[in-house]
């Protein structure tokens, strides 16, 4: 990779006092509006799945449903997604390393490659004999196309990775910070590890797969595919986590002027993420024939829930850390002065607490049971699935890079936000829609409500069955979450684009807006009981005890069924 | 001093850890390891276990065995569609069904708390085996053949609905198992 020596010009931010390399700042951009764009096409997308699953509605004739699934899958779960990390990662390496950007020029490859890959996916889908989901299982098969596309994706979010390094090792040999890396781009750096080898798995598997839908290869087998795919397909869902996390640390810190409770406990729970994440994606798996229980609980239980024990505490720290410095700045009253009196109208704190709140109480909880051995049996393929990974992507990764994107509107773009009163209530709006859905859909799964399933109804069917009055109530209320969720996707997308065009440009001399170190002078004493965050230890454990509650309740339920051996 | 976004402090690997963050991460400690045991507890506690026998198979090789079983065992023809048999095999005997484009084949009845070995594959794609409304769900794949042994503790008329995308009749595939008192 070639590393250029001449120096890019930089600016400071008035705002936050960063020091912004402009071709990184342009390059971030581009990859944060493509994925407002693609986050925008992914909720038309999804929107049409839910009114077609909401009972009454059944908008769209069949065929037309299981090609705007196909859509929403990719193009929401991992498109949006990937365009919006690499953003991320440009903007963590560079300008909180006070670095210039390595390799420019593979940056706009990256671009261009994911681009290019997704549009060739995307138009394979619309030309209809693609229709085969994001997970594409063979022998299924797509055009080739579909999978050349995704390949291509791949490749340039690699490459986005890699400069991401480049920009790391930069950083290191100029010396443009000291000591240890940054809490947040130490997170970065361990989503991309993750990457990479998430990446490696989705090419190992898709190449073939395009090489056998051309006919250059006889057969894939579908137990292999589905192994190798899904160390992909999961593996993609814990990069988000472990960028959502990061931002979360991020927010906290651009908000509140919080640091870390302890760095040496938020590092380690990162390096578990490396260690054992992967494992998970054998949650896929577990009802699926030729696997061994041993290996089974093994890998689903990310090697004795190491990984879980990593996202509770950082479920923990955040939080933590955010009351620490609220505490620190005088709010020390009581259990939750710290929290009443957040900016709770402020759209870039309002998501990434809404995003810690989702994740942890709708994605977390229902993951611990349904990432259970004998727990799949009851939910596999059940629309609990999406209920369970839209708390987790949607309220956990989505809320949390919106948030991000309300920062880095003024910061990046120089524009102020447009219509704030919309963007106070957009992030509610978002979850409140998603936790429905979330919930709804996760009831009627329990109930046996099939998921990517256009007629629940089996209409005309001689073997019809009839889902319980319950559960078609349940995916009727769920879907008008859905609708309200892209109400609030697209009042985000409004905001986004306005403020980009329209928004009043930011004045030079603004003020800035970070606030000073909360562990500089400040109050010593803080917390009750020499506990220095006991509202959320107190919150904490409210989780906990509704997620002990809720695996026990799954078990209750299981005990219930045919005795199967 | 500082922020999650500056570097730490030099002394941050020695720094103690604050007593919040001790007490949570011993308590999600014993629950990790807690949920760890339980999932392999329940392989003796639990009646509700995947026993993961299988057998690598081929669509033709799994679609002989189906027919043989379905000639073998046939009682009558289904009264809702009387074109797919009904099979009724003894207990503790091989049940074989056959998930294809779109249909559970054959349709099978069961005698409560009576066990059977039920072997499920696929002759074409991947589908789905989900037992209504029971809701018990298995994957099913050409080419592996599954075997789970089911022991049915309540009687009446249980519908497999397809919940593996299998394209555009996926929503029409069905198939059904009787269980008598």
């Amino acid at each position: 990779m070639a590393i250029t020596t001449a120096q890019s010009p930089f600016r400071t931010d008035p705002l936050t006092g960063l020091r912004i390399d402009l071709t990184a700042a342009t390059l971030v951009k581009t990859n944060a509006v493509l994925a407002v764009v693609f986050l925008l096409v992914g909720g038309i997308a999804g929107l049409l799945v839910a009114l077609t699953r909401w009972p009454a509605v059944h908008l769209l004739p069949a065929d037309l449903f299981y090609m705007a699934l196909t859509v929403h899958g990719i193009v929401a779960l991992m498109v949006w997604i990937i365009f919006f990390e690499i953003a991320v990662l440009y903007f963590v390496g560079s300008t909180l390393l006070n670095c210039r950007l390595a390799a420019p020029k593979m940056a706009w490859t990256q671009v261009v490659l994911m681009v290019v890959g997704a549009a060739t996916t995307f138009v394979a889908i619309l030309q209809g004999d693609s229709s085969v989901m994001m997970t594409s299982y063979v022998p299924m098969n797509a055009a080739p196309h579909f999978y050349l596309g995704l390949i291509l994706f791949a490749v340039g979010a690699l490459i986005g990775c890699g400069v991401f390094w480049g920009t790391l090792v930069i950083a290191a040999e100029e010396k443009t910070y000291e000591g240890s890396l940054p809490l947040t781009v130490y997170g970065c750096m361990i989503a991309t590890v993750i990457a990479i080898f998430t990446i490696a798995s989705g090419a190992i598997i898709l190449i073939p797969t395009f090489l056998w839908s051309l006919g250059l290869i006889k057969s894939v087998d579908p137990m292999m595919y589905r192994v190798i795919w899904w160390a992909f397909g999961h593996s993609s869902q814990q990069i988000n986590v472990t960028a959502h996390i990061t931002i979360w640390y991020t927010v906290a810190a651009l908000a509140f002027g919080a640091k870390p409770m302890s760095e040496k406990v938020s590092r380690t729970a990162f390096l578990l993420y490396i260690l054992f994440l992967q494992l998970g994606s054998v949650h896929h798996l577990l009802s699926d024939p030729g696997l061994s229980s041993a290996w089974k609980i093994f890998n689903t239980s990310y090697m004795m829930y190491l990984a879980v024990l990593a996202s509770l505490i950082h479920g923990l720290t955040v939080p933590g850390a955010i009351e620490v410095a609220q505490r620190r700045n005088g709010l020390n009253n009581g259990l939750f002065e710290w929290l009443r009196k957040c900016p709770w109208g402020n759209p870039v704190f309002s998501c990434t607490i809404l995003s810690i709140i989702g994740f942890g109480f709708i994605g977390g909880i229902t993951g611990g049971g349904v990432g259970g051995e004998q727990i799949k049996m009851i939910i596999h393929n059940t629309v609990y699935v999406p209920g369970h990974f839209h708390g987790t992507v949607v309220s956990g990764t989505t809320l949390a890079f919106m948030g991000l994107t309300y920062y880095l509107i003024p910061v990046l773009f120089q524009r102020e936000v447009i219509m704030p009163g919309l963007a106070k209530i957009q992030p509610y709006l978002f979850a409140i829609g998603t936790a429905v859905f979330a919930i709804a859909l996760m009831g009627a799964g329990t109930l046996g409500v099939p998921r990517r399933h256009w007629d629940i109804t089996f209409a005309g069917q001689a073997l019809g069955f009839e889902f319980p009055g319950m559960a078609q109530m349940m995916m009727a209320v769920g879907e008008m979450g859905g609708v309200l969720m892209v109400l609030g996707g697209a009042a985000f997308c409004v905001i986004v684009v306005g403020s980009i065009l329209v928004g009043k440009p930011v004045p030079a001399n603004a003020k800035n807006i970070v606030p000073p170190p909360a562990d500089a002078g400040g109050h010593k004493e803080i917390g009750m009981g020499g506990f220095e965050a006991p509202g959320t230890f107190v919150l904490a454990m409210v989780l906990f005890v509704t997620l002990v509650l809720y695996y026990f309740i799954n078990f209750k339920y299981l005990a219930t069924l045919w005795t199967l051996a | 001093m500082g922020y999650s976004f500056t570097p730490p402090a030099k002394n941050w690997a020695t720094e103690p850890i604050e007593r919040t963050e001790i007490l949570w991460i011993t308590i999600a400690g014993l629950w990790c390891l807690f949920m760890f045991g339980w999932m392999i507890a329940w392989h003796w506690i639990g009646n509700q276990n995947m026993a993961n026998e299988a057998y690598k198979t081929t669509p033709e090789i799994y679609g002989k065995k189906v027919e043989d079983f379905t000639a073998k065992y046939t009682v009558r023809q289904d009264a809702s569609d009387p074109s797919l048999p009904v099979v009724a095999p003894p207990p503790g005997s091989d049940v074989y069904l056959a998930a294809s484009r779109w249909q559970w084949r054959p349709v099978v009845e069961f005698q409560k708390g009576k066990t059977y070995r039920v072997h499920i594959s696929s002759l074409d794609w991947d589908h789905g085996f989900s037992l209504q409304p029971e809701n018990i769900n298995f994957q099913a794949y050409p080419g592996y053949e599954q075997v789970v042994t089911m022991t049915p503790n309540k009687s009446g008329t249980f519908s497999i609905v397809c919940n593996e995308y299998c394209g555009i009749g996926h929503h029409m595939m069905l198939g059904r198992i009787y269980v008598k008192e």
